[in-house]
């Protein structure tokens, strides 16, 4: 039912972990849902420079936060902010339609965790 | 890669012995049982071998048990079929931890005017005989108690449910697809009016099982037509499923008592193993009084559906109640019932157990689930301060 690379991104999911004074801290789901995720960032100068995550998850939970923070490494700001649940699934070459909601989590606590920066930073360049 | 089943409680394997008593059924042997010539005949006295076959499991009388497509049609059909006969009331009581066939089919009824009475069960999945009693009303039609849990393996106290049930005139019945091949089963002396089993998870072929309609019980059809199965589940006989699963009840219900203490040896020592090997872990559902192959745990801080696709990379085949994995966002209704909060419910995983599970696969899933746990709870921003 997964792709092989949702597989691959589950069995080896890229950027696990935390980081230590992060620039910002998003935290999306909850633990009734069965799904959490947490995103947290490095951010210089309006550039992501590093991204880590934590998960309590479904595999495509999990496939698709190692995703997301992929896909945001090393961006602006601004660009991280397009990044869509629809591309992260496009880039895992699909979901079951029954996971889309775990995309549209990678999605919202990418969101969160620059907000959560925003929120520290107001005055901080997007780019 | 090697490949471990501990999923019995889904499905079994066909045993090569029942294989080649149905074979023949499929080809020389292929006659309508309901044929008046020698094709039909031949048909025919393999239906009565099986029927008899399984009559004899649970100490029926042949003419006591209907094939049918399996446990949900069995589940489907003893409800609905007795409490529209009923003249008593409209009135249901069963389990919060039925199977869906059961839970299902009662919510389908409340929506025709039927009133339903859901049963709680205790933090072992076992259900109250005071609560029971006290559900019971003058318009009561059916009580529908499993024999025991297919997600947690507790088994239910069903001579005493059907004690009760007797006491009161009300119908019995009971869903015994995971018991029977474990438990001893006595229709009589458990006082069971209507019970519902399948081929499929005992060595048997999928796509059939039986209901008991206790001699006397008032029944209506689910469908209409032939006068097969004594007018009351039309459709040309299956004869090779049919031969096939008297074969796999009769191997099933073979020195029940030996296997069954072969196998809660193997079920203690996986309990132990994990239990000694990972922190953080609970075992679901009753402590004994269990099937032998049956065990649930809930780890903390992980999700079910991860663990499962974690343990199946490793080749090991097993189940949860997790919410991914039952295509809807909540966790098992049999995990939340026994108070399981919504996040251990999704940590669940359900390893069953068979005759065939060696020393080996034993050693091997002990060895494999420590890490896999390890992997996910160090992805995992819960933690025990949470």
């Amino acid at each position: 039912m997964y792709s092989e690379k949702v597989m691959d991104h589950f069995s080896n999911p890229r950027n696990v972990g935390e980081i230590e004074n992060p620039s910002g801290v998003g935290t999306v789901g909850n633990a009734k849902c069965g799904d959490i995720m947490k995103i947290f960032l490095d951010i210089d100068n309006g550039v992501i420079r590093d991204v880590k995550f934590k998960t309590f998850g479904c595999g495509a939970a999990i496939a698709t936060s190692s995703m997301a923070t992929e896909m945001i490494k090393g961006k602006t700001l601004k660009e991280a902010l397009k990044l869509t649940n629809k591309a992260v699934a496009e880039a895992l070459d699909g979901l079951p339609e029954v996971k889309m909601h775990c995309s549209l989590l990678a999605e919202e606590a990418v969101k969160a965790a620059i907000e959560d920066y925003i929120a520290k930073n107001p005055d901080a360049p997007m780019e | 890669m090697r490949k471990v089943y501990m999923d019995y409680a889904a499905t079994t394997y066909v045993k090569p012995e029942v294989l080649s008593e149905m074979l023949p059924y499929y080809g020389s042997i292929y006659g309508n049982a309901h044929s008046v010539h020698s094709y039909g005949r031949e048909a025919a006295k393999a239906m009565e071998l099986a029927r008899s076959r399984v009559a004899n499991a649970i100490g029926a009388l042949d003419r006591e048990i209907f094939f049918t497509s399996g446990g949900t049609e069995s589940d489907n059909w003893a409800i609905r079929g007795v409490v529209s006969a009923s003249k008593k009331g409209k009135h249901i009581i069963t389990s919060q931890i039925e199977h869906h066939a059961v839970l299902h089919t009662c919510e389908q009824l409340q929506k025709e005017g039927y009133e339903v009475t859901y049963l709680p069960v205790d933090e072992y999945g076992t259900v109250s005989l005071d609560a029971l009693k006290a559900a019971i009303r003058p318009d009561t039609a059916l009580i529908s108690i499993m024999f025991a849990n297919n997600e947690i393996g507790t088994i239910q106290p069903i001579a005493q449910i059907g004690k009760i049930a007797k006491e009161n005139n009300i119908v019995f019945h009971t869903d015994a697809v995971q018991a029977i091949g474990h438990e001893p089963i006595d229709v009589n002396e458990m006082n069971i009016d209507l019970l519902s089993i399948s081929a499929h998870k005992i060595h048997g072929p999928k796509g059939i099982g039986a209901l008991y309609v206790r001699k006397g019980v008032r029944i209506n059809n689910l469908m209409y037509g032939g006068a097969q199965e004594r007018g009351k589940r039309p459709g040309t006989d299956n004869t090779p499923l049919a031969v096939g699963f008297g074969k796999a009840i009769e191997l099933a219900c073979t020195d029940l008592e030996a296997r069954n203490m072969a196998l809660t040896e193997k079920r203690y020592q996986i309990l132990n193993g994990v239990m000694s090997r990972i922190s953080n872990v609970r075992l679901n559902g009753h402590p004994i009084n269990r099937l032998p192959g049956n065990l649930n745990f809930s780890f903390s801080f992980i999700e079910g559906e991860a663990l499962l696709l974690s343990l199946d990379l490793k080749g090991i085949a097993a189940s949860s109640g997790s919410a991914c994995t039952s295509g809807s966002l909540d966790p098992s209704h049999v995990l939340l019932a026994i108070g399981l909060p919504h996040e251990v419910a999704h940590g669940s995983l359900r390893v069953t157990i068979g005759d065939d599970t060696t020393q080996e696969e034993i050693d091997y899933f002990l060895r494999e689930l420590p890490p896999i746990i390890e992997r996910l709870r160090a992805m995992s921003p819960l933690t025990v301060e949470d």
